[in-house]
């Protein structure tokens, strides 16, 4: 756009009244320090004392899951213990959940006692191995993702919050060592709930989870990390991070971090919405680890832990949509306009119509690349499709979801405003949500 | 259990359909969309061949036709219904303009399998059968037919026009809506099989069209047709509490495989433009963000394909273990009409001139895709359907 005189004026004055006004508040050194953003100013560490995590095990190998069983029917039929855990988890979620997430949205936070309780509910035990502490032998994929919708029709940040040590147990479960499990998994799958998280997404427009710009080096038998990461849920308050970082020589590869480690240091991100996930920027300087650190270097897998990281964020974003649909069905019916309610309108039933076609299909896919990786089939291209299908519905559902109440979508007594902050996640976020 | 692939048995059911599709279907489809109004003589072999090798039964080796009534099972089956769609997304993956005149696999046929007594079933057994509803003044809303059907001794006097019959002339027999009260409303439409033949009933002419130009589209009139009482197909009686429920449910069968159609002319649209970009990467790796535009409109149709695709089988499997599926049927054929049309279009562009010329087939199914979110409900129909369930409105409420 050019510069004509008006609009030199025009910027010339706001420049001038925006100094005066930063000037008298003193806010001139803290601005300065907001617009130099990624610098390390403003960072801290972590300032709860740090968990120390010993092996609490004795594995001689690594405990995984077998692969389920699957059957030769196509069904869609929930089995018992699904239909079980669904149930418990619904509870929490119509007792607990729904009411408390428009405070956890302003607070940055979930309650201790609803992690705890959804902690108590056992599915990260049924995610373990028996000879690694757990109560599960198969894996189960498809439960997990019933769940995770399930929490996330509560409540995306709070379901977040709830599935990043889950998402961790799964990592380990998969790929971890018997000595990084026999370290963690009693720790996370123990009485009382402990943040840890997934640290995969960095600052930086077109991230690619396969090209992560943060490095470990070798050194003394050891690695040292740098980089930053973005958007990482529980960031300050979880006792262990598994940090996705570009090895020399190997291609990019999780880390183990503990909290408390030298040279690992945090910031609040407030972002558009998740805000009760509590998402932090992480960054790394000079993190030294030793080899034990570094997740299984020879049957790792990128392309399936990306994978399972779109299962789970198209779980999360189902079960939003799902929560919209429920919403604006009630609501669409009850308000009136021109003398009748607007749902005997197509222009506003034939809106709901969509909501519920696309939502069928974004679960679907959600369920059927679950199942296969349950399986042990090839899912890559089914969780990719998922997930592309999911970020691009769910945000049309999102916001269809505020237009449908009109004005009163656009302010926070009503949820469909924070649903709509929240799923934009799905197409971003890559963090704290592994399936 | 929930498991989203299909039984293992069904690679070798589908085998024929495959076959069919690739090498009786595909080598013909060009010639016979330049000659329309044509019969396209070679179905005749190929439906013989498999009336041969499934005991009569061409629609189930070919998985093409009708859906049948279903016995009762133990534990969730995969049945005749899924088998049908999948079958039927194959062979449109060949031709959908083919499959639309296939013989004695006509929608007359599905509505025969569906609600004809045994006494009608034997007796039309081996029949062709068309069905008409529509009527020069009135589509979607079929309850407005003014077509009649007035008794008289051991017969019904037909009188009425009726448009848009696929497969109208080359069918046997045609199944034609008409009310027996036109005082009484929807409750009193009911549907009659008429033979060609039957003195009363003339072909007006056969329709020009944008696609599916392989398979002839009838306007007939009826004028004082004779029709034997036994030709009514459900009850006679005029009840205004179940009314219309009984003519309409013969859609919650074909919903699916039109859906099903869709899905194969869109399969067969977006295969070929892979071929056509063949250097475009499709690895499922990088977000769709980061690969090229080409790539990310390859990825996000192949998505929509397959939402559609699991709507549609999910609304058949919802058919073969008898639960209702008025709902997923609508969903289904909604969802697979309007991306089995955006796709094919899409694809049209992508390959740019290749896709345009009549070189390929790609201009062809964008021609045909737009026909299956028309018929057998519009896709606003479809959007009525599926409001009025997920809100609990009537329809008097959401009109």
């Amino acid at each position: 756009m050019s510069n004509d005189p008006i609009g030199l004026a025009l910027a010339g004055l706001r420049r001038l009244s925006g100094s005066t006004l930063i000037d008298r508040l003193r806010l001139r050194k803290p601005m300065d320090r907001v617009i130099q953003g990624g610098t390390a100013v403003g960072f801290r560490a972590a300032s709860q004392t740090r968990k120390a995590f010993k092996p609490l095990l004795d594995l001689t190998r690594p405990a995984r899951l077998k692969q389920g069983a699957g059957g030769d029917l196509f069904d869609l039929t929930l089995s018992e213990d699904q239909e079980m855990f669904r149930d418990a988890v619904r509870r929490v979620v119509n007792e607990q959940i729904s009411p408390a997430a428009h405070a956890a949205d302003t607070d940055n936070a979930v309650p201790a006692e609803i992690l705890q309780q959804i902690h108590d509910l056992g599915i990260g035990l049924l995610s373990v191995p028996d000879e690694a502490g757990g109560a599960g032998s198969e894996a189960v994929q498809t439960t997990q993702v019933i769940i995770a919708e399930e929490l996330s029709r509560g409540d995306m940040a709070i379901a977040l919050a709830a599935l990043a040590p889950l998402s961790v147990i799964n990592t380990l479960v998969s790929w971890g060592s018997a000595a990084q499990q026999a370290k963690y998994l009693p720790v996370l799958t123990g009485e009382t709930y402990c943040p840890a998280t997934l640290a995969v997404t960095e600052p930086a427009a077109l991230f690619d989870p396969h090209a992560p710009a943060t490095t470990a080096r070798r050194r003394d038998g050891g690695y040292v990390l740098n980089g930053e990461k973005s958007l990482v849920p529980l960031a300050e308050s979880a006792e262990l991070l598994l940090v996705l970082a570009d090895v020399e020589d190997l291609g990019p590869r999780l880390f183990c971090i503990e909290q408390g480690s030298d040279g690992l240091t945090f910031r609040d991100e407030p972002s558009m919405g998740l805000r009760a996930a509590s998402l932090g920027r992480l960054r790394l300087d000079d993190v030294k680890v030793d080899e034990e650190a570094l997740i299984a270097a020879d049957d790792f897998d990128l392309n399936a832990f990306v994978s399972r990281t779109r299962i789970a964020w198209s779980a999360l974003s189902v079960g939003t949509c799902q929560a919209v649909l429920d919403y604006v069905s009630d609501y669409v019916k009850d308000r009136k306009a021109f003398g009748e309610p607007i749902a005997h309108r197509q222009a506003v039933a034939f809106m709901v119509a969509n909501i519920a076609i696309e939502l069928e299909g974004m679960r679907l896919m959600l369920w059927r690349a679950a199942s296969r990786a349950e399986q042990g089939l090839d899912y890559q291209r089914e969780a990719y499709l998922a997930h592309l299908q999911c970020s691009e519905y769910a945000m049309q559902i999102g916001t269809d979801g505020v237009q449908l109440l009109g004005g009163h979508g656009f302010i926070t007594e009503h949820p469909v405003e924070r649903w709509y902050r929240n799923l934009r996640a799905i197409s971003v976020c890559s963090n704290g949500a592994l399936i | 259990m929930i498991n989203l692939e299909l039984p293992k048995k069904f690679r070798a059911i589908l085998n024929p359909a495959q076959q069919a599709a690739q090498h009786v279907f595909r080598p013909i489809s060009r010639k016979y969309d330049r000659a329309e109004h044509a019969y396209p003589k070679e179905l005749d072999s190929f439906v013989a061949a498999m009336e041969g090798m499934n005991s009569g039964d061409a629609a189930n080796a070919a998985g093409a036709g009708t859906v049948k009534q279903q016995a009762k099972s133990e534990g969730i089956s995969n049945g005749s219904n899924m088998r049908t769609v999948l079958g039927a997304e194959w062979l449109c993956w060949g031709d959908v303009g083919l499959l639309l005149t296939l013989p004695r696999n006509g929608l007359g046929n599905a509505a025969l399998a569906a609600v004809a007594n045994d006494e009608q079933l034997q007796r039309f057994n081996g029949k062709w059968a068309a069905m008409a509803i529509t009527e020069p003044h009135c589509g979607s809303d079929s309850a407005a037919i003014k077509a009649t059907a007035r008794p008289d001794g051991d017969d019904y006097i037909l009188n009425g026009e009726k448009i848009f019959i696929t497969a109208g002339e080359r069918a046997d027999l045609i199944v034609v809506w008409a009310s027996v009260d036109p005082s009484a409303g929807r409750a009193a439409i009911k549907s009659f099989v008429v033979e060609w033949g039957t003195p009363g009933m003339e072909l007006i002419r056969l329709d020009h069209k944008l696609g599916i130009r392989a398979s002839d589209t009838a306007h007939v009139v009826f004028k004082d047709c004779r029709v034997p009482k036994e030709n009514l197909l459900g009850s006679a009686e005029v009840n205004t509490e179940k009314g219309f429920g009984g003519v309409m449910q013969t859609f919650d069968n074909t919903r699916p495989l039109v859906a099903a159609m869709a899905l194969g002319v869109a399969r067969a649209a977006l295969e070929r433009t892979r071929e056509l970009l063949a250097e475009v990467e499709s690895d499922y790796r990088s977000p769709v963000m980061n690969v090229s535009a080409a790539a990310a409109e390859l990825y996000r149709m192949e998505a929509e394909l397959e939402a559609a695709r699991l709507l549609t089988i999910k609304s058949a499997w919802m058919a073969d273990n008898r639960m209702p599926n008025t709902k997923e049927a609508s969903m289904a054929k909604a969802k697979a009409g309007r991306v089995g049309n955006a796709i094919t279009l899409r694809c049209v562009t992508l390959a740019g001139s290749l896709g345009y010329s009549e070189d390929e087939l790609l201009e062809k199914w964008a021609r045909d895709s737009k026909i299956l979110d028309i018929f057998e409900g519009t896709q606003q129909i479809q959007q009525l359907v599926v409001a009025r369930r997920v809100l609990e409105l009537s329809s008097s409420e959401l009109k």
